[in-house]
């Protein structure tokens, strides 16, 4: 995924979040890695052995690293391929998906990852990096082979959005994977206080006659695997927070200096409880929308740095999963499209800095997963991302890519549109080409 | 008899354990042994030291190799050895093992070796009974004879301890023969490195003066013996190792891992081994580096040196023939 050819970009507000640089400059981009960045580069005359992109101003950054991307392949290919999910993450100025392995099959064999890695090739616009089952079948009952796994290209180990409920097999998988240096993804729900609830426990849910789990049964996964952290010295993340108590648990933790991050996606921190209006299924979602308080908490979290990183989350259904009594509907909304616009809230409503939250889908993934992209310096992967963070849109479901239409953002208003996207130095979105628009 | 040849060499009336014992005893034991190799290999393999004692074999778990060691022991130093099979035996029917204690101390054995699931087992005998207890393996607490085989072995392939760096690699967590090493290699001045996933290390592993290492290839640089350990079946299926092929790729010694040791490194293994799980065929039975048919030698002439030194004490005790 590089292109041999020279890329040049000039008059760009160049904004690093690894190093906190935001200036005006250019880039030049050669065998798919940047090659130059400075503040004067092209200023005067245009550079003739290459191409030249004029970014009028616009925001450069690096291409956007996505923590949390279900698809459906292997297995339900009718909600979305790994292609047609880089179409929408290509779109969405993401040039890494992190695909989670709650496939059919189930991601836990070294020839699994490696068919995600082929397919991903032979298919995918964007860079797509599996991460592996940390149990057998997602069981929860018996550790994968994380080390031929890991030699595999498994980036992470993680039953997805399920939690391992019995404490010693995960003990047992933390220390394990500890012994290999490989970073462990949690879901935090206790899977029999959460059992058949669709949404928080509450005021609103009461009211809806939904079935539903308190708040803390996330929080009480949180502080029961900060504990086994403790225990194994496993790298743990964890995959997304929804609470204010988890989010006091995990600060806690890191100022003990244990090895502990954590994410949020951009639905929990745009959308509470009271969103899911009259029985809106796109909105059910898994851990489930919280109150406006917690929400609160979320940006908090994000403005204060102490929540590492944005991710979608992207989980595309289908319609008959979705058109269904709110209780017996699927739990998910797609998202990799609309990362970047919606975490934008939290700096419109001047929560943090443009570069601030940048970080935390860039430089900060990347720094835990342990690639070298997620940077504007010389000689990283030239990912990049090249978009206009003022510009308003009015999200129109069938201007977006994905193969699914489970978006909770119809008819929201965005600021912040995508104009091209480049992975490697090639560009895989054009905006002003898009046949969507 | 000569005087040398009733000197006392351990301080203690039964072997329990490596940990406690002094660095001369240990040595005492392996120049005795040294002897009882002689012995062994010569046409007549028997003395009549322990002519008239009565040697019980009690072994609770089964173990055809170290059971069969202090049979021949027993029977080459004249002793009568009587093997008590657990599994058909009032044991089986629920007798508590202090009852089994009892009947036993009631037929007046002198020796009584025993081999019990449970961590102590040996101990909890040894107070309970008028005979010296050989303690052959309990749990995962101690396996004093096969440490002391291990050194003997090390030793008559010349060998000195002082400085010897020795990686013992596998589940260290469950395994008495690691612990009974550990301490008699630090008795005797050997740098210990521990070789496993942490799924396999005993909690606090480093308190013991051992160097930890989860990489089998750095653990394995420049090692003078590398000392294998048998992995369990039922622990690596997905409990505390992933498979068994995962198991062999990181922690199986082959020949590719065994030439980050020190040339002329000795591969050991206390036997039985699991080929292609901890140890490949390649190196288990390349007679230059693998010592494990001399470990089972050693052993029964270490058995020997045990039952001779106890037999000492006995007879110091005053206890008749």
């Amino acid at each position: 995924m590089s292109s041999n050819k020279r890329l040049a970009f000039r008059n760009a507000r160049l904004i690093d979040p690894a190093s906190g640089l935001d200036m005006r400059g250019g880039l030049l981009v050669e065998n798919g890695r940047i090659a130059d960045i400075g503040p004067r580069l092209f200023n005067d005359a245009d550079p003739h052995d290459r191409e030249v992109i004029d970014c009028k101003g616009l925001v450069l950054t690096p291409g956007l690293i996505d923590m949390r991307v279900f698809t459906g392949e292997p297995g339900s290919e009718h909600r979305e391929t790994l292609g047609s999910a880089s179409e929408a993450a290509a779109a969405g100025g993401v040039t890494t998906m992190v695909v989670m392995p709650n496939t059919d099959p189930v991601i836990d064999e070294p020839s699994l990852v490696d068919f995600i890695k082929r397919r991903a090739a032979a298919t995918a616009k964007v860079r797509v990096l599996p991460m592996a089952a940390l149990t057998r079948g997602l069981a929860g009952e018996t550790m994968t082979e994380i080390g031929l796994l890991k030699e595999a290209g498994a980036v992470a180990f993680t039953d997805g959005d399920r939690t391992i409920a019995n404490a010693r097999i995960l003990r047992r998988a933390l220390s394990y994977a500890a012994t290999h240096g490989a970073l462990t993804v949690g879901h935090a729900e206790d899977p029999d206080l959460s059992a058949n609830a669709s949404m928080t426990e509450g005021e609103f849910a009461t009211r809806l006659g939904i079935p539903a789990a308190p708040a803390a049964a996330e929080a009480m996964i949180v502080e029961r695997d900060i504990r086994l952290v403790e225990l194994t010295g496993a790298r743990y993340h964890f995959g997304q927070i929804s609470c204010r108590a988890s989010l006091e648990a995990i600060v806690a933790a890191k100022a003990r200096g244990l090895p502990i991050t954590c994410g949020v996606s951009a639905h929990h921190l745009t959308l509470n409880e009271l969103d899911v209006g009259s029985y809106f299924t796109f909105r059910k979602v898994k851990p489930p929308l919280r109150s406006e308080a917690d929400r609160a908490e979320m940006v908090d979290g994000i403005a204060e740095g102490h929540i590492d990183v944005i991710v979608s989350s992207h989980d595309p259904q289908a319609a008959d999963t979705k058109r269904l009594p709110f209780a017996a509907a699927a739990f998910g909304t797609i998202g990799v499209e609309t990362l970047l616009a919606a975490a934008l809230a939290v700096f419109h409503n001047g929560r943090a800095s443009l570069s601030d939250v940048l970080k935390t889908m860039t430089s900060t993934p990347a720094q835990i997963l342990g690639l070298d992209s997620g940077t504007l310096t010389k000689n990283a992967l030239a990912d990049l991302v090249l978009f206009d963070p003022d510009e308003p849109f009015v999200l129109d479901p069938a201007q977006l890519h994905s193969r699914a239409r489970n978006t909770p953002f119809e008819g929201r208003k965005f600021q912040g549109r995508v104009k091209m996207t480049f992975v490697g130095g090639e560009c895989v979105f054009d905006h002003a080409k898009d046949r969507k628009h | 008899m000569t005087s040398a040849a009733t000197a006392p060499i351990l301080s203690t009336s039964h072997l329990l354990g490596i940990e406690g014992l002094s660095p001369s005893e240990i040595t005492g034991l392996l120049d005795l042994a040294d002897d009882y190799v002689k012995l062994n290999r010569s046409a007549d393999k028997k003395s009549s030291l322990l002519r008239g004692r009565t040697l019980i074999n009690l072994f609770f778990e089964n173990s055809t190799r170290t059971q069969s060691s202090f049979e021949l022991a027993g029977k080459r130093l004249g002793a009568d050895v009587l093997n008590m099979a657990v599994k058909n035996s009032s044991v089986a029917k629920g007798e508590t093992l202090l009852d089994t204690a009892a009947t036993l101390n009631a037929m007046r054995p002198d020796i009584l070796v025993v081999r019990h699931q449970d961590s102590g087992a040996a101990e909890l005998l040894s107070r309970k009974l008028d005979c010296c207890v050989v303690n052959a393996g309990d749990g995962s607490h101690e396996h004093p004879t096969q440490a002391l085989l291990d050194a003997l072995t090390m030793r008559r392939r010349g060998r000195k301890f002082e400085g010897l760096i020795v990686a013992i690699c596998g589940d260290i967590a469950h395994s008495r023969v690691a612990r009974s090493n550990i301490h008699l290699l630090a008795q005797l001045g050997a740098r210990v490195r521990l070789i496993a996933p942490r799924t396999l290390l005993p909690a606090d592993a480093d308190r013991f003066g051992c160097e930890i290492f989860t990489d089998m290839r750095e653990g394995l640089k420049g090692v003078d013996i590398v000392m294998m350990l048998r992995l369990q079946l039922e622990r690596m299926t997905g409990a505390l190792v992933p498979s068994t092929r995962e198991y062999f790729h990181f922690y199986g010694l082959d020949r590719e891992k065994l030439n980050l040791a020190k040339p002329g490194a000795l591969v050991m293994h206390p036997g039985p081994m699991n080929r292609g799980v901890e140890i490949d065929s390649d190196v288990a039975d390349d007679v230059e580096v693998s010592v494990i048919q001399e470990q089972v030698e050693n052993g029964v002439a270490i058995r020997m040196a045990v039952l001779d030194a106890l037999n000492r004490n006995l007879a110091r005790e005053g206890r008749n023939v």
